[in-house]
């Protein structure tokens, strides 16, 4: 492997992974504050907030695993190396 | 022949990390991930041991294992019945339960089971789902019956709906059916190689009680993992069929 270029693949990765960590952090943590927020407003609604919030995090959390298989396939399935 | 091999070149990380190492079984000329055709046998063989069991001896009052899969039933029933509605739900519950089954069934036997006490010459048994190939064919099985539920209940006017509500949205709508079973795929995928790669990293690095906390997670994740597809794929299902 050519070493500037598994260089680069590795800042690469490092920094697909980061940067796609931030964006579902945020809206992660927003959906978990209304979740809270609804769940002490109407305790009795607990079980479904609860379904609901474990949902959206799950699809939210999608986004930073696709910067997961970027990252993924940089390190271990890297398309510029021969 | 794979669609997309992710994990072609192998790679250890230190000592006993390893990813894209498989072990080859060559059958008429196709070359397949062997670890991952036996553990999927393996969790095949146990759903349908457990349906047998289940169904065997049928009673009125149900009792012991029979009730036990009954309550699995009216809970892959309800993610069914959630996303296509009352009167939809029906013929999509075999599909969408299996679907369910097979994957919690897979995730969980990657992480409950030791594998490792079982040696391999190449590779290691782990985890079907964390193969690519799995999840594609998972995700495409979804994309076809999708097709097929909007096709035989509307038939050609099926189409109709990739100029709804306008047909400047033609390209976009034509692209989310090539997006539906990409990002299926990879969200599975990732999820289950993800946790696994964690674990094992984590265990290299402290071989005792630390990692615990992340297998645990790592359990709860995959089964909600396997919650996720299939609600996805009876939502995908219903949007085709409304």
């Amino acid at each position: 492997m050519d070493s500037l270029v598994s260089a680069a693949s590795v800042i690469a990765a490092g920094l697909s992974i980061g940067l796609s960590a931030i964006g579902p952090g945020i809206g992660q943590g927003q959906a978990a504050g209304a979740a809270v927020e609804g769940i002490a407003r109407q305790p009795e609604a607990e079980n479904q907030i609860r379904g609901t919030l474990l949902l959206s995090l799950a699809f939210m959390e999608a986004l930073t695993i696709y910067g997961l298989v970027v990252a993924l396939s940089l390190l271990f399935a890297n398309p510029f190396t021969s | 022949m794979y669609i997309f091999n992710l994990t072609n070149t192998p790679l250890s990380l230190s000592n006993g990390v390893e990813v894209g190492v498989h072990y080859y079984w060559d059958i008429g000329g196709i070359s397949v991930h062997g670890q991952v055709f036996m553990v999927m046998w393996f969790v095949i063989f146990l759903l349908l041991g457990a349906s047998l069991l289940g169904t065997s001896k049928l009673q009125r009052i149900p009792e012991g294992w029979q009730n036990f899969m009954e309550s699995v039933l009216e809970f892959t029933q309800e993610i069914a019945r959630n996303q296509l509605g009352e009167s939809f739900y029906r013929p999509w519950v075999p599909f969408i339960s299996t679907l369910f089954l097979f994957i919690f069934g897979c995730n969980w036997a990657g992480a409950l089971i030791p594998w490792k006490l079982i040696e391999l010459p190449e590779g290691e048994l782990a985890a079907p789902t964390n193969d690519i190939n799995t999840t594609i064919a998972l995700a495409l099985l979804v994309s076809i019956f999708y097709f097929f539920g909007g096709l035989r209940k509307k038939g050609l006017g099926y189409f109709k709906r990739y100029i709804q509500p306008t047909p400047i949205l033609l390209p976009i709508n034509i692209l989310e059916d090539f997006t539906k079973p990409l990002s299926l795929s990879f969200r599975l995928f990732g999820n289950i190689l993800a946790d696994e790669l964690t674990v094992s990293v984590l265990t290299i690095l402290v071989p005792l009680f630390i990692p615990l906390p992340i297998m645990g997670l790592g359990i709860f994740a995959s089964s909600v993992q396997a919650l996720i597809f299939s609600t996805l794929a009876a939502a995908y299902i219903a949007e085709a069929v409304e």
